[in-house]
């Protein structure tokens, strides 16, 4: 951050501290944050150093220094209850994933002229504007976030690009959307409403 | 005092006259960060004021937060600030055991400080309550909360009991997780 490197007594520049991918605190926190597994693993991958220092025996016997045992025994059991919450959070969110479709949908304007309306995008973790703005530089067309009637958030991008949003969809988050969560839909109706 | 999700919400660009004065107040409040004020509020950079619960503004430079303003009080720097600059507030040290209690957002108690794995500074440099301080845990490098004492140091080790800290700011809290993208 603070590149300029000023003489002077200013002794040291801003400290950079990593944070955890998994739930943002500073790793050494991560055992406190209820997803300590998993942010183990990507503490592992991406900060192999960070994780040496925090996951050698020092450092946990460390831990354990000045807490009774029955403390201890009952930050192990908090610890636990955390974890088990956040893996049946996390299973909730799975069965909502697996159960819900990102819907694309043919909407004929007039004779000649279709827009492509995109729903559901949410619930895989996506961001409908960042979504709509990519679409748009992708097909070179007007792409923006709307609302259905209903309420609901939703893109619309000019023309008739259904199958292609769908394999791009699928090229760039296929890791998040499972192809059989795609459907595109025909909506047939013939009203000058536009 | 943010232990819910923060909603996004409006920002707005504080104008340069407003700037200069926080800026000021901020140095007269932390004489610790003026060494690096150039650095955290460069003078031409633009800053934003976004709106938080309770009548309190965060202060951003782009997306990087620096401190909060409640509405009839000091600016509180942000944890992250902290972190970059571990040494421009006082600290005080909680034992391992009040982590997990501090991180859920419970009010800082006096014994968590008064342990063996607590710390306080020594009495020549006590501080008094109504100080900002930077809360650091045994076995911990970085600060897990920031706030304003309501209690004495030297109190704490004579009382040994009472609520020392409420309302902070702490690790994981509505103010942490905020999107400020
Ligand atoms: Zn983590």
């Amino acid at each position: 951050m603070a590149e300029v490197v000023q003489s002077g007594p200013v002794e040291a520049q801003a400290r950079h501290v990593v944070y955890c991918g998994v739930c943002t605190l500073p790793p050494e926190y991560c055992e406190f944050g209820g997803t300590a597994k998993k942010c183990e693993e990507w503490l592992k991958e991406k900060q192999p150093e960070l994780y040496q220092r925090l996951h050698s025996e020092e450092a946990i016997s460390a831990n354990l220094s000045t807490l009774s045992i029955s403390a201890q025994e009952r930050a192990a059991k908090d610890a636990a209850k955390k974890e088990a919450k956040a893996a049946l959070a996390e299973a909730r969110d799975a069965e909502r994933k697996a159960a819900s479709k990102v819907q694309i949908k043919r909407v004929e304007r007039n004779k000649r002229k279709h827009v492509t309306v995109i729903a559901g995008l949410e619930v895989y973790g996506l961001e409908n504007k960042k979504v709509a703005k990519e679409l748009g530089k992708k097909f070179a067309t007007g792409s923006s976030v709307t609302r259905s009637a209903a309420g609901n958030e939703e893109i619309t991008v000019q023309g008739d690009v259904s199958d292609d949003v769908q394999d791009w969809l699928l090229e760039v988050y296929g890791k998040e959307i499972p192809e059989a969560n795609i459907e595109i839909i025909e909506d047939k109706k013939k009203k000058g409403s536009s | 005092m943010f232990k819910k999700d923060i909603p996004p919400s409006n920002r707005s660009k504080v104008k340069s006259s407003v700037q200069r004065g926080l800026r000021q107040r901020f140095v007269e409040a932390y004489p610790g960060f003026e060494p690096y004020i150039d650095d955290i509020l460069p003078k031409k950079a633009q800053l934003d004021a976004v709106k938080l619960p309770e009548k309190c503004t965060l202060y951003t430079i782009d997306s990087t937060p620096l401190f909060y303003q409640p509405q009839d009080g000091p600016p509180i720097p942000h944890l992250k600030l902290i972190h970059q600059y571990p040494t421009a507030l006082p600290t005080v040290q909680i034992d391992r055991g009040a982590i997990r209690f501090v991180l859920a957002g419970a009010a800082l108690m006096a014994p968590g400080l008064t342990s063996p794995g607590g710390r306080l500074p020594e009495k020549e440099n006590a501080l008094e309550a109504g100080q900002v301080v930077a809360v650091l845990a045994e076995g911990k490098e970085t600060a897990c909360l920031v706030g304003t004492l309501k209690m004495g140091t030297e109190d704490m080790k004579s009382k040994g009991k009472g609520v020392v800290m409420e309302d902070g700011h702490y690790l994981g809290d509505g103010l942490w997780r905020m999107h400020l993208d």
